[in-house]
């Protein structure tokens, strides 16, 4: 049974400490003419993404207009199922996938131990990115990320009133008023759950627990309850879906607490037996490109690593704000704590 | 074709010495059993293996003990079922009386709509009080606030509480109860009545202490069900509870698929609501196994008829107001929804839109290849399932092979299996090296033959069994071969259940989302489940157009199968 030997290796990968060796990783590459004329030949990739749907279709038009003779397959689903996917796949042999990305940092460390990710580092990796967002091996690097976010309607909710911090959501006024995702569904949630709770303990969500909030799934949810006016505040949710209703001209406002916003990180990886190695190597050296990243930012929402990328004036750079980062080999570990306390003081 | 087929091989097989009937038998039984069995096995093996370790441990049953949250998510699917089962008695038994046995106008119209009710998929009816009774978007609490002038924190009904998953989920499991009853009503012999009523007893001492006596098992059988059916409910509770922040039992099942998954401790909680299923049955079984008072009088005649004089109006107001909270405001709902922009959209000319319908039908990726799915996986079932409904239950009912009637045993077992129950099973069973079906059509194709069996077998044995062999044996003296015999008289008599079979199978799988929800990948989307993902993001609109479609095609079938019951009624009186 391939799920539970998931789990099970997951955990007992993590109880060990990690004493294998540190590899170096690869040279750098670009994409040259002998390699693009080998993805030409495979004609196709076949890319696995958690990012939303319309913004991942539009990368892949992007790719496509710059390189037609190569097709992109775009495969998306939630973060999680698209991990459960790659894991049953692989578990019985079958190998379609050539370049996967997932918002659940821990994901990669576990493809990573598996040896399932084949190293390789885009000339742009290389020279652009921050070293905490890249694995130092190679394996995978940031493609994006994207906040998790408190937010909250401005016509229902006066700005004098409104949270600044996330110790103001204990206040008994917003009681019935808030909003969530789950951490059990959401790798994003995960992720902000594990960070704020080293940043302000249980004692925290125990008290968040008896505010009578409302329960939701996705990460994308909680926007759209803000915007249908079901609640006035979320406590988390992605910050590119209220970009988006911010757009449509909804009227919300994101809360950048003093104490640090978690950050999400999506990474993204080309496999070892990727079917058309030399596609995805073409690929994947395009989802870092200046061009792609931009796009992302612009039409997605979504933050990127690529220093050069210009933000549209409306949202809050990123330097201005503080951030949670999260280092997902602490995480690992965690995970069932997380979703056992979790259920404890939510309920679910 | 098969019946038929089987019919012949048996009949012709016998006179030449080789009895094609037994390797029929076999295979079948065979077949059965595989279904059945082989997921109930693996759901044990798994409850005693460690999910840490795969060690053999008892672990999860005292997790299951020990473990406050799945004790208490078992205790609260408990307390919804029986709260569910209670209100559904409460509501459905005066209707059904006033339906059966009363003056009211409009009676077959109601019957009619309760039927409709059956027909909704609860998880729909979910999303429909979601979009009415949400606590600050609900178009109830919107026109509360707006009747009365109140603040936006005011409102009138919360859906996201126990009580509302209750309400929620009687509303579309009262049907079981008001259909036993109303038909047990029609069986009540009037001349007990008559004679209570000569012996001086009044309308009202003589339906308390006879006629409600009398469909008094009916009452209790209808109640449970209801009880069954929302014990092992998905849908609605996911819909409801989670929001609300509590789980069931059977939305904390699912949650032990989550990563990481922990499915020996899956196994294990599921094997209690396997024990509940199957003690509710046999409760049910013994209750109605009695048939209560209701035979013993034999035909006397059409039922008595009470009429309701001054009370009419209140009865009317009553039907009336269970049918609106039923039917016509869910409906509504979805209808509405469909059409307009967001959900608080008043309702105008301008705000009208197919904005949603543009989405579902031509810009949403996933809608085509769920739609494609559901209606293949719903002939092919309702297809496969007739046919070896028909073969099974001729084999048992003709007793042509000694040992015929375990076979019957076989194909009614896994109505003793909750959906989601069957789900973990076939995950576990079918999802290995070996088998590979995880992420298949065939999976799901091997889920819905299980859960639709037994009501395929039931439909398909009942009509066997009223078609008595003297027929066939009138038609072999005249002189016809038992060829022609099969032609003109055992499959057209059998035609009308035939296909009210399949197409309740049909309805049945379509909606079928408890185990579904546990097999499906991004490959194998159904209606049912897009939907469910759907509302995890939050899309309504989307949602109700979907949900529209489904009940287009559900109620088309429906309509479609009572046509030709009809047709086959008057066949069936004729024959009479």
């Amino acid at each position: 049974m391939r799920s539970l030997e998931l789990a099970a290796a997951l955990f007992t990968a993590c109880s060990l400490s990690i004493s294998a060796a540190y590899a170096d990783a690869p040279a750098p590459y670009s994409v040259t003419p002998e390699l693009l004329e080998a993805a030409k030949e495979e004609g196709k990739v076949v890319f696995y993404t958690a990012t939303d749907v319309t913004v991942a279709e539009k990368l892949a038009e992007l790719f496509m207009e710059k390189y037609p003779e190569i097709d992109v397959q775009v495969e998306r689903a939630g973060s999680e199922r698209v991990f459960q996917r790659i894991g049953q796949e692989y578990s019985t042999g079958i190998y379609n996938a050539d370049v996967i990305e997932t918002s659940d940092a821990v994901h990669f460390q576990y493809f990573k131990k598996q040896g399932w990710l084949e190293p390789m580092v885009p000339q742009v990796v290389a020279d652009k990115w921050p070293e905490d967002e890249r694995d130092p091996d190679g394996h995978f690097a940031a493609y994006r990320a994207h906040l998790s976010v408190m937010a909250y309607r401005t016509d229902l909710l006066p700005e004098e009133d409104a949270p600044t911090t996330w110790t103001d959501l204990l206040d008994p006024k917003y009681q019935g008023k808030m909003v969530k995702a789950h951490p059990g569904y959401s790798g994003t949630v995960m992720t902000a759950t594990f960070l704020l709770s080293e940043l302000l303990g249980w004692e925290y969500f125990e008290k968040l627990g008896q505010q009578q909030i409302m329960q939701v799934q996705s990460s994308t949810e909680p926007p759209k309850k803000l915007a249908q006016g079901e609640r006035m505040i979320e406590i988390d949710g992605n910050e590119y879906n209220i970009f988006r209703l911010q757009d449509e001209g909804v009227p919300i406002k994101i809360v950048y607490p003093e104490q640090g916003t978690p950050l999400a990180v999506g990474n993204a990886g080309v496999l070892k037996n990727a079917p058309n190695p030399n596609a995805a190597k073409v690929f994947y050296a395009f989802l870092f490109s200046l061009e792609a990243q931009q796009l992302n930012s612009d039409f997605g929402g979504l933050r990127s690593f690529h220093p050069d990328v210009k933000e549209s004036d409306a949202k809050t750079p990123l330097s201005q704000i503080k951030l949670l980062h999260l280092d997902a080999t602490k995480l690992e570990p965690q995970i069932q704590t997380i979703k056992s306390n979790y259920e404890k003081y939510f309920g679910t | 074709m098969t019946a038929a087929t089987a019919h012949i091989d048996a009949s012709e097989g016998r006179r030449s010495g080789v009895d094609l009937s037994i390797p029929t038998f076999v295979i079948l039984s065979l077949l059965l059993a595989v279904l059945v069995i082989l997921p109930l096995f693996w759901i044990l093996y798994y409850s005693f293996r460690s999910d840490s370790d795969g060690s053999a441990t008892l672990e999860n049953f005292v997790a299951l003990v020990t473990d406050p949250t799945l004790a208490r998510a078992y205790a609260l699917a408990i307390g919804m079922a029986t709260s569910v089962g209670v209100l559904s008695c409460i509501v459905a038994t005066p209707m059904a009386w006033l339906v059966a046995r009363t003056d009211l106008p409009g009676r077959n119209v109601i019957r009619m709509l309760v039927t409709a009710s059956f027909v909704t998929p609860p998880f729909l009816g979910a999303i429909a009080y979601e979009i009415l009774a949400a606590p600050n978007t609900g178009l109830i609490n919107i026109i509360y606030r707006k009747l009365f002038g109140l603040d936006q924190s005011a409102s009138l009904v919360n859906i996201y509480t126990f009580s509302g998953l209750v309400f929620a989920i009687a509303c579309f499991t009262f049907p079981y109860v008001f259909t036993l009853v109303s038909n047990a009503l029609d069986r009540v012999p009037s001349d007990l009545e008559d004679a209570s009523a000569i012996l001086g007893g009044k309308a009202m001492t003589t339906l308390r202490k006879v006629t409600i006596p009398l469909v008094l098992p009916a009452m209790l059988a209808g109640t449970l069900i209801a009880i069954l059916q929302s014990l092992t409910m998905f849908g609605s509770p996911a819909i409801l509870a989670l929001p609300a922040g509590f789980h069931v039992i059977t939305t904390k099942i699912w949650s032990l698929f989550q990563f990481p998954p922990r499915l020996g401790l899956a196994a294990a909680a599921a094997i209690p609501l396997l024990i509940l299923t199957i003690i509710l049955l046999r409760t049910q079984k013994a209750i109605l196994g009695r048939r209560g008072y209701t035979v013993l009088g034999g035909k006397s005649g059409s039922p008595r008829i009470t009429k309701l004089g001054k009370w009419k109006w209140v009865a009317i107001l009553f039907v009336m107001s269970i049918l609106s909270l039923t039917i016509f405001l869910p409906y509504f709902a979805i209808l509405k929804t469909a059409f307009t922009g967001t959900v608080g959209d008043a309702l105008t000319w301008e705000n009208l839109t197919l904005s949603h319908w543009k989405f579902v039908l031509f810009d949403f990726s996933a809608t085509r290849l769920a739609l494609w799915n559901t209606l293949f996986l719903g002939v092919t079932t309702a297809t496969i399932v007739t046919l070896i409904a028909v073969v099974a239950s001729y084999l048992v009912v003709r007793q042509s092979v000694t040992g015929a009637k375990y076979l019957g045993m076989l194909a009614t077992a896994p109505v003793a299996i909750p959906g989601i129950v069957l789900g973990v099973g076939l995950f576990l069973s079918y999802a290995n090296p070996t088998f590979q079906l995880y992420g298949t059509l065939w999976i799901l194709l091997i889920a819905f033959m299980t859960i639709e069996l037994p009501a395929g077998y039931q439909q398909m044995s009942s009509s066997f069994a009223g078609v008595h062999p003297e027929l066939e044996e009138a038609g072999r003296i005249l002189g016809a071969s038992r060829l022609t015999t099969l032609r003109h008289i055992t499959a057209p008599l059998l035609r009308t259940s035939l296909v009210a079979a399949w197409c309740f199978v049909f309805v049945g799988t379509i909606r079928e989302l408890s185990a579904t929800i546990l097999l499906t990948t991004a490959n194998t989307k159904l209606v049912s489940v897009i939907i469910y993902d759907l509302n995890e993001s939050g899309d309504l609109g989307a949602i109700c157009v979907l949900g529209v479609l489904l009940l287009a095609v559900s109620f088309a079938v429906v309509y479609m199968a009572n046509r030709v019951s009809m047709l086959g009624g008057n066949q069936m009186n004729t024959r009479g």
